[in-house]
């Protein structure tokens, strides 16, 4: 019986973290002994899925879906599941996907593991690692539902390449309007999220004020990358809530983190232990951050910022 | 309005975190429990609607009677009675189906669970509850305003917000934004003198077969020491050729 992968997509592109769930499905696919479908809610013909591991296309198409609702989108992800038998469904760890995940784990009955981090360590029994207490430590659960559910941990497996062509078939659910109607979405189209990013800055109170901040804006413009903050900045309110970085902000699983006027309380750095590589800039050589980070820099931000944005402006010019 | 607030009994976020029995159970020595960050922004939002709507809130866990405590800490800060399931909280699912029993008996309104627990960090039992129950529900939500039986909640997305209207009865999936961080409220002494005779209903049900069970915890292994460098320039090029990443 087939494993099912929920791929999203925004405004008709496959998202990048999708590429990563598929080339994850498929590694489940072959441990399992079984084959790949892709769920997609837009024609995805033309963008090559087999390239990241897909063998079987599912083209959910309801008119309902033209909008997300984690309801409606559930409900069709969970009947898709069915039409194939699927006993395996997968999901990414996006705002959205970790917003309809427990409701496809309702209506399939499935036991739901998010933040998985790796392959099932095992098949028989069904045994996921994933990550728990924030980073702070990883469970191994077994998972003895007929059907499971699991979320992939953003940035843990990667996409990973693959060559064959994939079959696609179109499947209508049946659903009704959501429960919820969107009235206003206020969303900047301009800026990396910090969600998406595979580069984030991100500067604490070391920056000294808000008005400060034209640096680690300038910084991140130069690497393509988000900003964020820690979590006293965004309780001053030098920047919004939103940008908070931590135990009770986001968690962030970036390629690069740099730490800007950070000193890295525990519940900062669990947010963001699962980056790849952490930059640690900060004046106080005991702050606990450096025990963290891979690389840093003692030295004040207000020296060693403008320095980095202008060589790395030449780095960038030279290696484009 | 009949508020339910769905409280998660979480280890302090200062807590250090480690395992015993061979590394299959969370050590609790000197570990501080409290309410769960993201539902105490919940509980605090329906003490609003207490005070300035006439909201009735219940607040309600599901654990042993170790939960006990958190549970009158909510009824200390204004909750009007608390309630406990007595079955352990093996798993979402099993936590899920036994909370829309509650709801479902309790013919509550509106229900406001934390985004996530900061133990598990499923996030996974306010979208279980309210398919379960068939209630709406919005998750991340920063800010909601109830008037009659008609919602209006913000939700946090990847890259900013939306503003969702929906009919009650409503889930709500909270953290920080429902109130601000200095709104939460300290348990004063006439609070928690208070809170003593609150009724705390301890509720017994039969538990729902668990389909996800830890086997085991591992803590990541320690950190390799940072490398220290003296300019910009060594940290563009180890950045670059070591670590491959810009």
């Amino acid at each position: 019986m087939p494993v099912l992968v929920y791929a999203e997509s925004d405004q008709g592109t496959i998202k990048k973290i999708a590429q990563e769930l598929i080339s994850y499905g498929r590694g489940i696919a072959d441990q399992l002994g079984t084959t790949l479908t892709v769920a997609v809610m837009t024609d995805a013909s033309a963008q090559n899925l087999a390239q990241y591991g897909a063998q079987n296309i599912l083209n959910i198409e309801h008119e309902v879906l033209n909008t997300f609702s984690a309801d409606t989108y559930a409900a069709a992800i969970a009947q898709a599941a069915t039409s194939i038998n699927a006993d395996v469904v997968l999901v990414s760890s996006s705002a959205n996907s970790r917003y309809l995940a427990p409701m496809i784990a309702v209506a399939l009955d499935a036991a739901y593991v998010p933040n998985s981090t790796q392959l099932p360590v095992s098949t028989t029994p069904f045994r996921i690692k994933h990550s728990v207490y924030t980073n702070k430590a990883e469970a191994i659960t077994e998972m003895t539902s007929p059907i499971k559910l699991i979320g992939l941990s953003k940035n843990a497996y990667g996409a990973h390449s693959f060559e064959g062509s994939v079959h696609t078939t179109n499947f209508t659910p049946e659903l009704s309007t959501s429960k919820c109607r969107v009235t206003a979405t206020d969303r900047a189209t301009d800026k990396v999220t910090i969600a998406d990013a595979e580069i984030v800055v991100s500067a604490g109170r070391g920056l000294k004020g808000p008005e400060n901040w034209h640096l680690i804006e300038d910084l991140a413009n130069v690497l393509g990358a988000a900003t964020a903050c820690s979590k006293p900045v965004s309780d001053l309110g030098w920047r919004p809530h939103s940008e908070h970085v931590g135990q009770t902000g986001k968690p962030v699983a970036s390629n690069l983190y740099i730490a800007i006027g950070i000193s890295g309380a525990i519940q900062h750095l669990a947010g963001v232990n699962s980056s790849k590589v952490k930059v640690v800039i900060n004046t106080d050589p005991e702050a606990p951050f450096f025990k963290a980070a891979d690389y840093g820099i003692v030295g004040d931000a207000f020296d060693i910022v403008p320095q980095l944005i202008e060589k790395l402006k030449q780095f960038k010019a030279l290696n484009a | 309005m009949n508020i339910l607030v769905c409280i998660s009994h979480v280890p302090d976020t200062t807590s250090k975190i480690n395992f015993t029995d061979n590394d299959t159970k969370f050590d609790q020595n000197g570990v501080q429990y409290v309410i769960n960050p993201n539902d105490e922004f919940g509980l605090t939002r329906s003490l609003w609607f207490k005070e300035q709507q006439g909201a009735v809130v219940h607040v309600v866990t599901v654990g042993g009677a170790e939960c006990e405590p958190t549970l009158r800490k909510a009824l200390a800060i204004g909750a009007d009675e608390a309630i406990r399931v007595a079955i352990p909280a093996t798993d979402g699912l099993v936590v899920a189906k036994a909370l829309a029993q509650v709801v479902q008996e309790g013919h509550y309104d509106l229900v406001i669970a934390g985004r996530e627990s900061l133990d598990y960090n499923g996030g996974m039992v306010p979208g279980m509850l309210a398919q379960l129950t068939g209630f709406a529900f919005v998750n991340t939500c920063i800010k909601l305003d109830i008037d009659g039986n008609q919602g209006v909640a913000v939700r946090e997305i990847d890259g900013g917000k939306e503003t969702i209207a929906v009919t009650l009865p409503l889930v709500i999936g909270g953290q920080k934004g429902l109130v601000e961080e200095s709104d939460l409220r300290i348990p004063n002494m006439r609070g928690i003198m208070q809170a003593r005779s609150k009724p705390l209903h301890v509720k017994e049900m039969s538990a729902a077969a668990a389909t996800a069970q830890t086997i085991s915890f591992e803590k990541p292994a320690p950190k390799e020491a940072v490398t220290l460098v003296d300019t910009v320039d060594e940290l563009i090029d180890l950045l670059h050729k070591e670590a491959k990443v810009i």
